[in-house]
Parts: C-alpha cells; structure tokens; sequence
C-alpha cells in the first residue's frame, strides 16, 4: 500500500489536472470565437482595477456586510490552499504532514489559522446557504435562477461545507492517533477547531482511526480535485475570470458607446466620395445576431459572471417588472456559447443549429426595455457590461432585421429629416430665444 | 431676450467663448425651453460670451445610437461635426447630459475634439469664481430639496458632486433619495425610451422613481436634464403630488435666486 498510494495519488492528481486543461482550452476557444476587435491599452490602469475590483473586492463593500462574508470565503480559499500544497506534496511523496519537521512549532500556529477561517468558511456557507433557501433574498431566488442555477450555487456552498469537514476530521483523527502515540503521526500540538473532535473520537480502536484519518485525507483531497473540474462547468468558475474580467473592463467613461468604424467610413464615404478607396468592401454584418458577432470579452465576461444578480436588482427595468434582467442576458450568452461548443466539439467545426443568440436566447422585449443607465455596470463587483451585449443585439435588429416599434421608426426619420427626434421645423429651432 | 448665433457672431468678425449647445428638448420642448431661458439669463447676467448655433444645431445622435440605428448616428455626427470645426468651436456648454456625453465622450473619436461642460459644472465654478450672487434670504432659503441624479451625468461620466455644491448655496435642506449618486435610479428616458412606449411591466420607472422623491417629502426635485425634467414631472402628476412637488432643473434654482 506504501508504495501504491503515491502512484494512485499522481494518477489522480494528472488525471484531474488534463481533464481541467482540456475543458479550461474549450473555453478559451469558445471565447476567441468572439472578435477581436478592440485594443486593450494602458495595462498600468488595468492591473490596478485586477488589484482595486478582483482582489480587493472595492464594489462589494456597498454592502458591507455581505463583503465581509464573501471575503471570509475569498481569504479562506486563498489561504488554505497553502495547506493543500503540503497535502500534494504528502501524496506525491508518500509521506505525512512534510512541512512539520521544517517549520517545527510554527506548524500548529499554521494549521490553527487555517482551522479558524475553515471554520468561517463553513459558516459563512451555511449563512449563504439561509440567504438563498429560507430567508428568500431576492436576487437570489429570482426566475432567472430556476432549474440547473439554483442548484449549482447550493451545491457549491454544501461541498464546500463538506470539504472544510473532511478537513477537521482528519485534522481531529490524526490529533487522537498522536495522544495514542500511533506511529507515522508526529506530534504536532493542538488544533483550534478540530481538537474539539479528539475528546470522542479518542474512544476508537487505532485501526479505525487510521482509517478515518486516511478517509478524510483521500476524500479530502479528491473533493478538491473534482471541485477544480466542476468549476469550469459552474457559475463558480468567477474565482478564476474575475480576474481578466476586472483587467478588461472598461477605462473609459461609463457613458461611450462603442463606436461602429465601418459605419463611420460608410457614411464618410457618401458623404465626402473622394474619401472612399476604390477597393473598400462594404462591411458585411451590423451589430450581433449571435455569439459569433460579439467581442471576445462580451464572451469571456458571460463565464466571468457568477449570477449574484446586483446588476438586476439596480435595473430600472428588471425592477419594475419588465422581462429584461441584465442578469439573465449574461446567462444566456454563456447558456448560447456552451451550446455552440458542444456543437463544435461533436461536429469538429460548428454546424448550423438554426438558432442565434438573439431571437433564441433573448428576446426582442428584454432588448427594447433597457434604459442605458448603465446601473447593471455599476453594480456589477467586476465591472462585467450587459450593457455592451444589449446594444450589440439592438443593433443587429435595427439595421439587420429593420426591427423598431413605429413610434422609434418616427423617431428615426424626425432625426433624419428634422434633425430632431420630434416632428418639429429646424427652422423653429431658435424660437425660444425670440420670446420672452 | 438677445441670442447670438455662431453666424451672427462670426458675420460681426468676433467669436464667443463658449457654444451655448442647446439640444433638441431645449429647443423644442416646451417645458425645457425655459431651462434654456433660465441658463441663457444666467449666463448674460454673469457676463459670459457665448453663442448658439440655432438652425444649424441638430441632434447628437444619442437617441438613434442607444435604440441601435448607428448609420443615423454617424450621419448626425458627421453634420454637427463638420459646423463645429467649421467654427472653429473649442468649448461647448450645454445643459443637456444627453448631449454632454455624446459630444464630450463620443464625437472625438469621429473627429470632434472639443472642451464640453454640463452647465451644472459651469455653474458650480461660477458660484466658486463667486460671480454668481445670490439674493438674501432667496426663494427657496429652507425649502427641502432633493436632486436626482441623471445617469449620463452621474454613472456615465462620473459627474455627482457639482449639481450638489450648486444646490448648497440656495441654503435649502437637501435630502437624498433612497438610491443616489451612483446608485441612482434612472428616470426611465434613456437608450431612446423617451420617445416609445415603455415595455409592459408591473409598473413604470418614472413612477417607482417619483415614489421615491415624494418618500423624501420635498418641495422640490431639483433635475440636471430636460428629459429627467420631464419624467418626473409625469410621476409626480401620477402621484397626485404636483401642488405639493415642482420639479425644477439646477439652472432655473439658480436663475431664481440671483441678485
């Protein structure tokens, strides 16, 4: 057995490894299917949003205590990962606890840290877990989350509970094994948390103790490599995006729109001839009728977002009954570019499915209620634009399909003859200096 | 009242400081004109050279490029583009945020390089220039007073302190609304909502925001755009609360307390 477990571990270990390459390459894939038309410049300005948004989670503290709660997670997940390193290198090597004889009595001191935030961790699941399942908070239990979301974000927070667990047990089970002076199982003093374990399971025969200890270590260790291959599957796979998301997002006022260059050189060309180049091909498609049309970092944001839903609860329109959720437009995206990879992956290039994001995914009335306030940017932790989406699609209808309600249809035609959006003379324009 | 055109200006050989961009609703819509009068007063009162481009204004554009229809955009870019530097303009004033940000944040890269204030900032280094002075004990000395942020001004482009400075010289009481500065909620006017029907819903923006302002029990709504102007006046008479609430744009405040 000494001399297996290693190689089983490494199996696991590489097996876990390729399988989360494999599908994170997919997705990376899956985004550049998006266009890449936009320079990211002044990485200066950029790595302070990854420091400000991403690391330091500035926009989550507009709601202090649910921040405080998250951060509780955020730092736990970080931290103990420490703790996973030397449980790698203990399975890879066959040995147990490696860093104890290097770091002698700061051992425990290491071990309690990350003892106490497993303890918030769980903890602060289980308030997450109140928040979505009996308390009912709004955003979180939304229509935008029935079926497969809502399931995904409680099965996150219970396997995280299970793995703080599996940590504690073997934590406690191997403090009983030292008091019974077991051998391979040096002293390491007392843990904070787990040491409240050791008073029952002292109790057991040093056989099962050694099981149980092992139990939770392998258990452990394997619901840490399954979570790492479900992540990319998962709404909680923003603990990796949200980093290039806060790195991409916009540096600009809030207010520009992105500008359409070849619309910019058609109407420069009809309006000035001499400008044109004899060989300018007109440009081919308007705005975004599918995935496909988007920018890259549209498609990369749709994995980013991990469905908190504070874009929908500051959206005028979300929150005066309107079917747009700004939310729900990032889901969608991500629901589209996971069908459109599932499709490539099957046919080995995409085959046309008859469907696109807009029409199939998202409707014309969610796309026609948006007020442009840029409230979902706002609330967004990570900056993450339904916004830049929106229009994309708005454009598409207008000047692909020709699809506005009659009174935008006026309004388009006031603008153009009028050159304002009412039925008013230009010649009438100053009038009101004329009177008093 | 004496407006003077940019062609006026330059038939007569000099050129304004400042192009006076007065919008479409500040032209047009009946109610926004008088924020329009009301800014032009201040602007003569504090001696301040501007002009307007009067026919030859047209719209930004804004409304055609939120609904989708960028051709229509460009070409209404491309128009005011070409009269601007035809002028030679270098600083616009306006008091429309609409315009304000499609002018400021988006006609440069089309060619449009100008200086653009919204005139709430104008007015804010006005009074701290201190060539605005206000009346003693002014109309609106104690009233309650609360501002609400327009979205291109505040979350569009970062602008939520000035209108507030302004509004602390007429010493009324301010009061925030439930969601403000960036939390802000939208009138429900923008990405050419204005001029359709608003989608059906359990009810309308413009009406859950004006709720919101009656909450604060105010006298006056103090508003930075023509088009959030007009939507909470809409909410308000929709809460039966016009005699008790006016709404009243930053500039027309001003207008009415100067000495």
């Amino acid at each position: 057995m000494e001399m297996i477990a290693p190689l089983i571990f490494l199996a696991l270990l590489a097996t876990a490894g390729f399988l989360f390459y494999k599908k994170a390459t997919l997705i990376k894939k899956t985004i550049l299917m998006g266009k890449s038309e936009i320079q990211y410049n002044e990485p200066g300005r950029r790595w302070k949003q990854v420091l400000l948004l991403a690391l330091g989670q500035k926009k989550m503290f507009k709601n202090p205590l649910v921040a405080f709660l998250h951060l509780i997670i955020y730092a736990g997940f970080i931290i103990i990962n420490l703790e996973v390193l030397e449980i790698i290198i203990d399975g890879i090597t066959g040995k147990h606890r490696v860093f104890l004889p290097f770091i002698g009595s700061y051992y425990s001191l290491f071990i309690n840290v990350f003892e106490i935030l497993a303890f918030g961790v769980t903890v602060v699941c289980v308030i997450f877990l109140v928040r979505r399942n009996i308390l009912y908070i709004k955003r979180l239990s939304s229509n935008d989350l029935a079926g497969w979301p809502k399931t995904d974000a409680n099965l996150i927070l219970v396997v995280e509970i299970i793995l703080m667990s599996l940590f504690f047990v073997m934590n406690g089970a191997d403090q009983a094994l030292q008091n019974l002076q077991a051998p391979h199982y040096a002293p390491t003093g007392s843990f904070i948390v787990s040491s409240m374990l050791v008073p029952s399971l002292s109790q057991l025969p040093i056989d099962t103790l050694i099981l149980i200890e092992r139990s939770a270590w392998w258990l452990h260790i394997i619901g840490i490599l399954a979570f790492l291959n479900y992540l990319p599957y998962s709404k909680h796979l923003h603990i990796i995006l949200a980093f290039p998301a806060a790195y991409y997002s916009a540096l600009e006022p809030a207010g520009k729109m992105k500008n359409m260059r070849s619309v910019q050189n058609e109407v420069l060309y009809a309006m000035d001839p001499s400008k044109a180049p004899t060989d300018a091909a007109p440009p081919t498609t308007f705005g975004a009728k599918d995935i496909f049309d988007l920018n890259w970092k549209n498609l990369m944001e749709a994995y980013s977002c991990t469905e908190c839903g504070r874009c929908s609860a500051a959206c005028p329109a979300t929150t005066t009954g309107k079917l747009l959720s700004p939310r729900k437009i990032m889901m969608s995206t991500r629901d589209r570019l996971e069908d459109v990879a599932k499709n490539i992956n099957q046919n080995t290039q995409f085959v046309d499915d008859k469907k696109t994001l807009l029409h199939n995914y998202i409707s014309v009335e969610e796309l026609r209620a948006c007020t442009t306030c840029n409230a979902c940017v706002e609330a967004c932790p990570v900056s993450l634009s339904p916004l830049d989406i929106i229009m994309e699609l708005r454009r598409s209808l207008i000047m692909e399909e020709s699809s506005a309600p009659a009174e935008w249809n006026n309004t388009f035609s006031n603008i153009e003859n009028n050159f304002a959006p009412w039925k008013f003379s230009p010649e009438d324009r100053e009038n009101w200096a004329k009177e008093n | 009242m004496k407006v003077n055109t940019m062609a006026e200006m330059m038939a007569s050989g000099t050129m304004p400081e400042y192009l006076f961009w007065v919008g479409c609703a500040g032209s047009f819509d009946q109610r926004a004109q008088k924020i329009t009068k009301a800014f032009s007063l201040i602007l003569d009162k504090v001696g301040i050279s501007y002009a307007i481009l009067g026919k030859e204004e047209a719209c930004t554009g804004d409304p055609a490029r939120r609904a989708g229809n960028e051709f229509l955009f460009q070409m209404m870019a491309y128009q005011n583009i070409q009269v601007m530097n035809a002028y030679g303009v270098k600083k616009i004033i306006t008091t429309c945020p609409h315009c304000f940000n499609t002018i400021k944040n988006e006609y440069p890269e089309l060619g449009g390089n100008y200086d653009v204030i919204h005139h709430t900032t104008l007015l804010q280094s006005l009074i701290n220039e201190g060539k605005i002075v206000l009346k003693e004990g002014g109309a609106f000395k104690g009233k309650k007073i609360s501002y609400h942020d327009s979205c291109y001004l505040g979350r569009a482009n970062n602008i939520y302190e000035a209108p507030r400075k302004v509004l602390e010289v007429l010493d009324a009481e301010l009061i925030e609304m439930k969601r403000c500065r960036s939390n802000g909620l939208c009138c429900g006017a923008g990405g050419a909502q204005m001029f359709k029907e608003e989608e059906s819903g359990t009810t309308r923006i413009n009406i859950e925001r004006a709720e919101e302002a009656v909450a604060t029990g105010a006298q006056i709504i103090a508003a930075a755009c023509p088009f959030c102007n007009t939507m909470m006046t809409d909410g308000i008479k929709n809460k039966e609360k016009e005699n008790e609430m006016a709404v009243l744009d930053i500039a027309e405040l001003i207008a009415e307390s100067m000495a």
